[in-house]
């Protein structure tokens, strides 16, 4: 009987006794002859019927991926295969890296999910092979007439299962499109898939529903305006009990300078709650003129997960708001998936965004250059750039009770090139910064496991093992460094590297950015802080050892 | 299978072009076939790049593997992030020149713990580099056959390459290179289980047919020795269209001439096509400064969205109530909306 997910020793005993690929051994058989296997842990679970009506998605039904049947549609193959040729001519990327791959194994053990699973499938190359396979029989005229001899085979239901399993087996990290000579992306493979499994009526819940949600309430997690307000106070109301500031967060307010946006997971979710805090006193020690907006909630976008049309549906929302309130720009949250959707795809989607103004800092009077069409920056942008310019009081001592290392969130790393600043603001509030090895952080950062819309609770057998390079990279620092902190700017990571944690390392907790500046910032009027925005004792700041890292 | 048929397949051509000259079909072999094949090369090569670029690039989705373009006290990584063209460029002779990506590679192995170590990799790296560019030189080499006096370059290169000056004729470097390189790449797809499974029969036929080409070539040149005048009277030919076949000029070159033919009429229609498709590679070729400038879409999509109107109407009431500000009171002012 297995459970999910497995006791950590029964895993770990898997990783040293099995054999496995990763480890060298051979599977005994082709890929194309491995079956597809649901059991307990590994498959997410269907999305609602509702859920697909609202999206307007094909065929809801009541089905569950265990199923035998499958219940698919009458001619579900030819509205997949003209699904494929529609994307094949719509976007580049999928067309080209249809044909070019050389099979080079460069990308085969960058996978988290490969390293964590050693499952043949879960080399990138063999993910991508699973779409190439019927893009040949399709597409090609050798796959035509050689077929299996040049690795084509047709689309049936075992296919299908097969990608509804490896495309939600692939967080669209992008990892293995760094080491690809061809700067090949399984991610654009994934989500053309995904697409693909959304017509053949195929998709999870866990993505869908928040994306629904997001459409009606703006959020992911369906909060009406009036919780989400209260919600929001009350954090204030918290911030006030510890530090004796107020501040004072306003919602929908018109002729706000800024509209601040960040995923609902920091409203809502623990430990995402405590950045949220950092954020609103940040706001209030520079005394920016900024409002929220109940309408535009959220900053994330599972439509990236599903679809390029809900992508964009959902993420009108922001530019949309923002011209109605009439603020100059908009500064967004710590969030990795949201940057993406910001960074690469808004301005394209949704823009020109004429009707707002090219960013400047109101405080430190900073142009943000690299911003001056989509005209939203990002927090860490505009926090390492008050800090630069002096603008903020901050007492570093007071994270002295965290050890921390930082890991950089996929999309932020890999989608943005966003590197140095995170870590200019870590190093500017905490003594205690140690990386994780070489070939684990930057541009190579490794996956939480749980991106892309999959850290769902009934998943985590396949989470905690594709989180496994990750954890695996913080027990490194954890044992060399006393590492109990992992510093992230990603709301996904804030959800799915706690349970990650307890898991492969009990005592490291799991914090975002803006909580540690939260905590170092010393604020007018404050009464004397003992204890973080967690309520966990600080070390004591007149000890001298403390001090005398201060002063260095 | 997935490396004998391959294997037996390339055996096959060698022999097909043999014994097709042995029975006297020289002009099937030295004219006919060379043309259709580059027809078909160039006609394929045009036409494969043609497909590939009428699928617009809707997004801008460049892989960034530096520091971006940010304030401009941090220090950015025009390479790796590039923020402009000058970036895009560097970037992009970097990857085709030196195969910058696969520079990169690290193996990964899990070590008691269990845990995960890396190390840097740089084999497949180095094959691949030493492959293409003998490959290049050789190509550029064989020149000479289709002028009629040698260009400068030619015996630059040739000179070069056999700098080390043993054997006679002189040995040239590539020639030696190209089959050591040829034979690892083979090789290592058949040492590792991972290489293995990944490999197709596609992936195995040009690496051998590559290699039979470089084998007969220098056979010819060593071993069994062929005419060469005859083979430069008959290159000059085909390339003045000037459609006579000279005889006597021995089964292995035709053995060569055939099978790179296949060659190259096997290119546009298979994975070679890696060599025209690595500049059109999104996640290398575009500048990351998707926030500063706009990137078109050509096809974005009018997509239906909840508007704030639609919202407010729906959660009028509790936002009233809850003091948020709204556009329209309560709730005698609705129906104007």
């Amino acid at each position: 009987m297995t459970t999910n997910p497995p006791k950590l020793a029964e895993l770990q005993l898997e990783y040293e006794q099995e054999p496995s690929l990763l480890k060298g051994d051979s599977p005994g058989k082709e890929w194309l002859d491995i079956p597809v296997e649901f059991r307990d842990g590994n498959w997410c679970h269907a999305a609602k019927p509702n859920v697909i009506e609202d999206l307007g998605f094909n065929n809801p039904r009541k089905w569950s991926p265990e199923d035998e049947d499958w219940q698919l549609e009458e001619g579900w193959q030819k509205k997949v295969k003209n699904g494929m040729k529609e994307r094949l001519d719509k976007f580049r990327s999928f067309k080209l890296f249809m044909d070019i791959c050389v099979r080079c194994g460069a990308c085969a053990d960058k996978c988290h999910f490969f390293l964590g699973s050693g499952d043949p499938k879960n080399m990138p190359v063999v993910r991508q092979e699973l779409m190439r396979s019927v893009y040949r029989h399709e597409f090609t005229w050798s796959g035509k007439i050689f077929k299996g001899l040049v690795g084509a085979r047709p689309l049936s239901e075992e296919v299908l299962k097969e990608w509804f399993m490896y495309f939600h087996q692939c967080t669209e990290c992008r990892r293995c499109s760094v080491y690809c000579p061809f700067g090949i992306d399984t991610a654009e493979v994934t989500l053309m898939g995904r697409e693909l499994l959304n017509l053949a009526g195929t998709n999870i819940n866990w993505i869908s529903e928040p994306a629904s949600n997001c459409n009606r309430t703006g959020n992911h997690l369906g909060i009406e305006p009036h919780t989400y307000k209260n919600v929001v106070e009350s954090l204030a109301e918290d911030i006030e009990d510890q530090t004796g500031v107020t501040v004072n967060p306003s919602f929908n307010r018109k002729g706000a300078e800024i509209l601040f946006i960040t995923p609902s997971g920091d409203v809502f979710g623990d430990p995402g709650i405590y950045t949220m805090m950092g954020y609103m006193m940040l706001f209030e020690h520079i005394g920016l003129d900024y409002t929220l907006s109940t309408y535009a909630s959220e900053g994330g976008n599972f439509g990236l997960f599903s679809s390029n049309q809900s992508m964009k549906k959902i993420n009108a929302k922001m530019f949309h708001e923002a011209e109605r309130l009439g603020v100059k720009w908009i500064l967004g949250g710590e969030c990795g998936h949201m940057w993406r959707v910001v960074h690469q795809y808004m301005d394209t989607m949704n823009g020109p965004a004429d009707f707002l103004e090219e960013p400047v800092s109101p405080i430190t009077g900073t142009k943000f250059r690299n911003a001056t069409s989509t005209k939203m920056v990002h927090i860490a942008e505009f926090t390492a750039d008050l800090i630069h310019q002096g603008k903020l009081k901050l007492d570093p001592r007071r994270n002295d009770h965290l050890k921390t290392t930082f890991h950089d969130s996929c999309n932020i790393a890999r989608g943005m090139g966003m590197m140095e600043e995170p870590r200019y603001v870590l190093r500017n509030v905490c003594n205690n910064f140690n990386e994780m090895p070489d070939h684990t952080i930057r541009e190579e950062t490794f996956c939480c496991g749980s991106g892309s819309g999959l850290n769902t609770d009934e998943y985590m057998d396949v989470r905690m093992r594709g989180g496994f390079p990750r954890a695996s990279a913080v027990k490194h620092v954890k044992e060399k460094y006393d590492v109990n902190a992992l510093v992230a700017i990603c709301a996904i990571d804030r959800a799915s590297l706690p349970p990650l944690m307890n898991y492969w390392n009990p005592g490291v907790s799991v914090y975002g950015l803006h909580e540690l500046v939260g905590n170092a910032l010393v604020m007018e009027g404050e009464d004397e802080r003992t204890e973080d925005l967690r309520e966990d004792e600080m070390e004591d700041l007149d000890s001298e050892s403390t001090s005398r890292e201060y002063d260095e | 299978m997935k490396v004998i048929y391959p294997l037996v397949a390339v055996l096959l051509l060698a022999l097909v072009a043999y014994l097709g000259v042995a029975i006297g079909l020289e002009y099937l072999f030295g004219v006919i076939i060379p043309y259709v094949s580059v027809i078909l090369f160039l006609g394929g090569f045009i036409w494969k790049i043609y497909d590939w670029v009428k699928s617009p690039v809707p997004f801008r989705i460049p892989t960034t593997c530096g520091q971006a373009k940010s304030l401009e006290w941090i220090k950015r990584d025009e390479l790796e992030s590039p923020s402009g063209f000058w970036g895009v460029f560097g970037r992009m002779s970097l990857e085709v020149l030196f195969f910058r990506s696969l520079f990169r590679n690290t193996k990964a192995e899990l070590v008691p713990g269990p845990s995960l170590a890396y190390s840097s990799s740089k084999w497949l790296w180095m094959a691949g580099l030493i492959f293409h560019w003998s490959l290049l030189v050789i190509v550029l080499r064989h020149y000479r056959f289709f002028l009629a006096g040698v260009p400068g370059f030619v015996e630059f290169l040739e000179s070069v390459d056999g700098f080390l000056q043993i054997t006679l004729p002189t040995l040239y470097i590539t020639d030696l290179l190209l089959v050591i390189s040829v034979t690892f790449l083979v090789l290592r797809r058949l040492a590792s289980a991972q290489m293995r499974i990944i490999s197709l029969s596609t992936d195995y036929f040009p690496l051998f047919l590559i290699l039979a080409i470089a084998l007969s070539g220098i056979s010819m040149r060593y071993l069994d020795k062929v005419d060469v005048v005859a083979i430069k009277v008959l290159v000059q030919g085909l390339v003045s269209f000037q459609f006579d076949a000279p005889g006597g000029i021995g089964g292995m070159f035709y053995v060569h001439l055939f099978l790179v033919c296949v060659l190259i009429s096997y290119f546009p229609f298979s994975k070679l096509m890696h060599m025209g498709g690595i500049f059109l590679s999104p996640t290398r070729n575009l500048a990351n400064n998707s926030r500063e400038k706009r990137h078109i879409n050509p096809w974005n999509p009018e997509v239906q969205y909840r508007t704030y109107a639609e919202y407010e109407d729906e959660f009028r009431e509790k936002m009233v109530k809850a003091d948020i500000p709204t556009e329209f009171s309560l709730p005698s002012e609705k129906e104007k909306i």
